[in-house]
């Protein structure tokens, strides 16, 4: 009984270690942020790596999404025989939740994984000491540009998510199952509003995009210099990352759509 | 000149419980090449990290070129890093990045000289390790010893003042260690620097070297300049010398009594 | 890779994520369509609001002029006070009709604004005066069977 204690007792001041590790790293990467803005080509490159690099899974996850909500609304909707929503519930469905979630979740994997092996080895093979030691901050040269090119890739990949979906519900519903193409276009016009629907989509991708591009460099950086230890940084910032996004979807849900 | 380049005084350094270093005093005195020998994991490493300011010291002064490095700000200590050139046990090249950019890396970070000027350099630099001709290449496609090589010009790319060199011997074949060995003295005396180097190859160390310490068990043991280590009575260093498997360094690391330990205390 | 394609394929991404943005404000989100132009604030207390919710629409002759902003409870008149705001592009006078009303059988309420025919215009910050609280199904119903029962004869009620 007592072991149990003691380990939850080990467990939460741990928890808090990180916690503060993370915030106090949170800052140094805001601080040296503009040291590693005058280098922009940085951060040019990292967009390549995490932004254009994940276009393919987000464009292709987005239409699959989007055909698949077709189909569904459509089933559903007939029975109430109003399809005319369909455009209404595919975008609204898209823009609120699914388009940051499910891009955030395929980005923390696609991108945040990859960023946070990138770390984890150069950190077992002493690069970023020996970066260090030549008096370059590690923390400009590859943390921030690597977590501003997180943050501003998630917003894009999100929207590009949700107007591929958009594309694909429009797909199955008015080009395959003949849903009224005025009555899509316009049932969802006069459904989706822009400050309420759309802004509040776009600001939970950033905030995602923040969080899952803080998680994979702090788990690359903290990691164990290890083969084992990059190994456990990556799941971590995958496992971590979803349970963040998740756990952040649905606090700002709470905040967000509780008028309607 | 009779001030040394790096001097530490009782240095004392622990990583947590675990004390790595007890009292440690030495000094590298300018233009020379001082070697600090030791068996595996008795805090070498530790102490260039110390000298580096990348770990403070629990107790004890670390001066380097007449500054405490221990109360330096962070502004200071990359101002006096941009003076040390620090070789790692593996070269820690950039993977990202050609053999070329990596030795351009410094000169590209910390001065604002024009394209061709940097190109003249980094060519300079990796002609003096003899490795212009692999300036294209990544350090993927180096063996051991030219990474070291490459990684050994990016180190002296800003004409440091004193060099480092983190067992620059490890895993090298005995042509690649006879040339790091000769690089590291020929490259010490060309720029004039002060050098430190960690290791436990006495045998190439004693060829090249003005000075050395042994440290053991956080303190040091003996030193001398190689003719004096080649002839000491010391019964460490005669161990360390001739590479003897058990001396006042023990075989055994250190545990209870094996014939107790065999038959559970019922004895 | 070098330095000018990657600016390029980085340059591509960009603008096909801003464009997506876009594709989102205008074509699904019509930001222009539904909004509501330099918006004037009025009010009306009704005896019951039924469902309405707040960001529910203002409806005039059926077109959307406004979204309701607020719903409080008037602890002095026992009434529900609801603050909404109007398109400043329309005017209503000031015998306006508010009622609370439900599109379809079962779809979500809204406030509909009957004109009257006074000259004066609502300022901003006005409250209306006439107002028709929200129908209460449960209470039609039960209405209609009240009315049913003392119509016919009716059984004995059961204590």
């Amino acid at each position: 009984m007592g072991g149990v204690v003691r380990r939850l007792g080990a467990m939460v001041v741990n928890g808090v270690w990180q916690l503060g590790f993370a915030a106090r790293f949170f800052w140094l990467i805001l601080v040296y942020s503009g040291q590693s803005f005058t280098r922009l080509h940085l951060t040019i490159r990292e967009l390549y790596f995490s932004g254009v690099l994940s276009l393919l899974i987000i464009l292709v996850s987005g239409l699959f999404v989007g055909l698949v909500l077709g189909l569904q609304g459509y089933e559903i909707l007939q029975r109430y025989g109003s399809t005319d929503a369909m455009g209404t519930m595919v975008a609204l469905s898209l823009l609120r939740e699914l388009g940051p979630v499910v891009a955030g979740l395929l980005f923390a994997s696609r991108a945040g994984s990859a960023v946070t092996a990138e770390i984890g080895l150069m950190k077992v093979t002493e690069q970023l000491k020996a970066m260090d030691m030549m008096a370059v901050s590690p923390i400009a040269r590859v943390v921030a540009p690597r977590f501003w090119g997180g943050v501003i890739s998630m917003p894009l990949l999100a929207a590009l998510f949700s107007a591929m979906g958009i594309f694909g519900g429009w797909l199955i519903g008015v080009v395959f199952i003949g849903v009224d193409d005025g009555a899509f276009w316009s049932q969802m016009q006069a459904a989706v509003d822009f400050r309420y629907d759309v802004m509040n989509g776009v600001l939970k991708s950033f905030v995602f995009g923040v969080a899952v591009a803080l998680i994979a460099v702090f788990e690359g950086y903290d990691c164990v210099p290890t083969a084992e230890g990059v190994s456990r940084a990556i799941t971590r910032t995958v496992v971590s990352s979803a349970l963040a996004i998740l756990a952040l979807d649905f606090v700002m849900t709470s905040f967000m759509f509780r008028g309607l | 000149m009779s001030e040394p380049f790096v001097r530490l005084e009782n240095v004392r350094f622990a990583y947590g419980e675990r004390a790595i270093l007890r009292d440690i005093s030495l000094s590298i005195p300018r233009g020379k090449v001082v070697a600090i020998m030791g068996g595996s994991g008795c805090g070498k490493t530790t102490l260039l990290r110390l000298i580096g300011g990348q770990e403070r010291a629990v107790g004890g002064r670390v001066v380097v070129d007449g500054q405490d490095v221990a109360g330096l700000g962070r502004e200071a200590l990359y101002a006096l890093r941009r003076r040390m050139g620090m070789l790692f046990q593996f070269g820690a090249l950039f993977t990202d990045m050609t053999v070329f950019d990596n030795v351009a890396f410094p000169l590209r970070e910390h001065t604002d000289l024009p394209p061709e000027l940097i190109e003249d350099l980094v060519l300079l630099k990796l002609h003096a390790v003899g490795l212009r001709g692999a300036a294209r290449l990544m350090p993927g496609e180096l063996s051991g010893g030219m990474a070291r090589r490459v990684a050994l010009a990016r180190t002296i790319a800003l004409d440091p003042a004193l060099l480092m060199y983190d067992e620059p011997f490890t895993g090298l074949d005995p042509i690649s260690l006879g040339v790091i060995g000769q690089l590291i003295r020929r490259l010490n005396d060309a720029l004039g620097a002060s050098s430190v180097i960690v290791t436990h190859d006495i045998q190439e160390s004693l060829q090249i070297v003005d000075y050395i310490y042994f440290i053991s068990e956080g303190r040091v043991v003996a030193e001398g300049a190689p003719d004096e280590i080649r002839h000491t009575k010391d019964p460490f260093v005669h161990q360390f010398v001739h590479a003897e498997a058990d001396g006042p360094v023990p075989f055994h690391y250190p545990a209870g009594d094996y014939a107790q330990a065999l038959t559970g205390g019922r004895a | 890779m070098s330095r000018t394609t990657l600016d390029l394929w980085v340059g591509v991404f960009v603008a096909i994520g801003i464009a997506a943005l876009l594709f989102l404000a205008l074509k699904v989100g019509s930001i222009s369509g539904s909004g509501i132009q330099s918006p004037y604030t009025l009010s009306a207390h009704f005896d019951n609001i039924g469902g309405l919710k707040v960001r529910a629409p203002v409806k005039s002759a059926g077109v959307l002029v406004g979204r309701v902003e607020e719903i409080r409870y008037n602890n002095e008149r026992f009434q529900a006070e609801v603050v909404f705001t109007v398109d400043g592009r329309y005017k209503f006078p000031v015998d306006t009709f508010a009622n609370i009303l439900t599109s379809g059988l079962l779809g979500e309420q809204y406030i509909g604004l009957d004109p009257g025919g006074e000259e004066k215009n609502l300022a901003p910050g006005e409250v209306i005066k006439k107002t028709q609280s929200a129908v209460v199904l449960e209470k039609l119903i039960s209405q209609f069977m009240f009315d049913k029962a003392a119509d016919s004869e009716p059984a004995p009620a059961k204590k």
